[in-house]
């Protein structure tokens, strides 16, 4: 017992405990000097390019297996027409925003993680400091500020095509009525449910770029260190993403229920 | 004026400098030789702040800077120039960009003077006209080069070059050992040079420190150095190995 924890708890915490202070140096740098707005934009095309392709599909299969999964229960029950509702509601607050950052925790962190871990072995972090610049005002404000940016706008992507591939398989393919299918899933999808999503996009973006940034600045030495800050970032990224969606999802449930 | 007191440093359980202490004096061209792997660029990097000692002082100018953070040590290193041993340069950008970019982000100057220092700085290092290539494209001598050209070009108070003649041909090496001392002399740069090229330890330094043993084992003047009867300083300048330690 003393002994696994010494071996995951702690490092486990002190990586925690890093990356608060990783994200209290950014937000710091972020009060004191002024947003480098043309590396953020840059950051910004960089990632919104990188994820077109995953978002796409993910977001357009996803929307099409739950519009006929949805379909074929409700069609049992006789509520077809309710199934673009199903399928809107928790595309807009929960898979959209879920399975985007999934996807670009895997291109997207991955890629900061292996840059800044390659800048790091190859010593150009450290050039970095002696040139007087700080690591976190050149390198992490960008992506986080970028990532904070471009994840709700990959999200809104991944949503409006995932119910728009639903709604192409539920009415070409399965017979649903069209009328019907809209007037229910504008009725059903509250605009709180769309803020729920882009409020979870936006906090999944920092993860994701703060994970990889963390996780690249503090990789070991040689080829090894850089593939194995890679690999971690997207794990634990995928996973705090996955256990913060839980939480994100009761929280603010409760305050749009309070509300 | 650089001084050291007393650093110790150690990676994991390993000490890799127990107790080494030196003071440079504005101006004055100090050289450090060693052996591969004695923990050189581990003490170059204390002497900027990217490392922290475990133990021990660091002062710049008579201000300690071992206990400042990475903020505070911003207008420090604004004085520092430093060549990496591997040049370190940003491969994502241009040579023009590399050598630029304490100018573009420390000193808003305006883009024509800066384009025009750029190119000096690089006719000073013998590469003219090489402005639009990427690093990875260079030699290593020339990257070595541009990461010199990158360093001075700010005119800082204090050089530290972490051997910056190993692996260049001669006559590249010779270039690089007049640009450190016209540097030092025309601005009057207080130098710090880790070499383990003897003939390049002899032209370019005022004094030369040996570390050996995780200390300075010794100091002096290059002539004192090149006849000190310390059979550890006389086997390093000699190049001679103990035999015993070859064993097929
Ligand atoms: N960041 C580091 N982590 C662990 N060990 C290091 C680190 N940097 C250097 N070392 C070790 O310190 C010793 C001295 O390295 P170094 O200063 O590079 O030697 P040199 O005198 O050749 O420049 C080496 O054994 C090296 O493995
Ligand atoms: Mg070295």
């Amino acid at each position: 017992m003393n002994f696994l924890a010494n071996k995951w708890v702690a490092p486990w915490l002190e990586g925690l405990g890093r990356i608060a202070l990783l994200a209290r140096e950014a937000l710091g740098s972020l009060v004191l000097l002024r947003v480098p707005w043309r590396s953020v934009v840059y950051q910004v095309y960089y990632i919104g390019v990188k994820s077109q392709s995953v978002v796409l599909i993910t977001g357009a299969f996803t929307g099409m297996v739950l519009g006929a999964q949805t379909y074929f229960q409700f069609h049992k029950v006789k509520m077809d027409t309710a199934t673009l509702a199903v399928v809107s509601v928790s595309m807009c607050s929960e898979l959209g925003p879920v399975l985007t950052a999934l996807m670009v925790a895997g291109r997207v962190g991955a890629s900061i993680a292996a840059e800044l871990g390659t800048m790091r072995v190859t010593e150009q972090i450290d050039a970095l400091r002696t040139l007087a610049t700080h690591p976190v005002d050149y390198l992490v404000v960008p992506r986080l500020v970028a990532a904070h940016l471009a994840l709700p706008l990959l999200t809104a992507e991944a949503i409006c095509i995932g119910i728009g591939a639903s709604y192409w398989v539920g009415v070409h393919l399965l017979g649903i009525d069209p009328t019907y299918s809209w007037y229910n899933a504008i009725r059903y999808t509250d605009a709180f449910d769309v803020l729920i999503g882009m409020t979870k996009a936006f906090i999944y973006g920092g993860i994701v770029a703060l994970i990889g940034c963390y996780k690249g600045m503090t990789c070991s030495e040689g080829a090894e260190g850089v593939g194995r800050a890679t690999t971690e970032s997207v794990v634990y990224s995928s996973i705090t993403i996955l256990i913060a969606n839980f939480f994100l999802t009761l929280s603010l449930g409760s305050i749009v229920h309070l509300l | 004026m650089i001084e050291v007191r007393d650093l110790k440093k150690k990676f994991g359980a390993q000490p890799i400098l127990d107790g080494v202490t030196f003071r440079i004096e504005t101006g004055e061209s100090a050289v450090i030789i060693g052996r591969s792997g004695g923990g050189k660029s581990v003490l170059l990097k204390h002497l900027i702040g990217l490392l922290k000692p475990d133990s021990g002082e660091v002062l710049v100018d008579n201000q300690s800077i071992v206990s400042m953070n990475e903020r505070e040590l911003l207008p420090v290193r604004r004085k520092f120039g430093m060549l990496f041993q591997g040049a370190a340069l940003f491969d994502s950008l241009t040579v023009a960009e590399n050598v630029a970019f304490a100018l573009r982000h420390n000193h808003r100057m305006a883009e024509g003077e800066i384009r025009r220092r750029v190119a000096t700085a690089l006719e000073m290092v013998d590469l003219p006209g090489t402005e639009n290539k990427k690093p990875s494209e260079l030699s290593g001598g020339m990257r070595k080069r541009v990461g010199l050209a990158r360093a001075i070009i700010y005119e800082p108070q204090f050089m530290l070059y972490d051997e910056p003649t190993t692996g260049l041909d001669p006559v590249v090496s010779d270039s690089i050992d007049q640009l450190i001392l016209r540097v030092r002399d025309r601005l009057k740069v207080t130098t710090v040079v880790v070499t383990h090229d003897m003939r390049s330890a002899r032209r370019v330094g005022h004094r030369i420190f040996m570390l050996h043993g995780k200390k300075i084992h010794a100091a002096g003047t290059p002539e004192e150095i090149f006849h000190s009867a310390d059979p550890v300083v006389r086997n390093f300048i000699e190049g001679v190995s103990n035999p015993k330690e070859i064993t097929f």
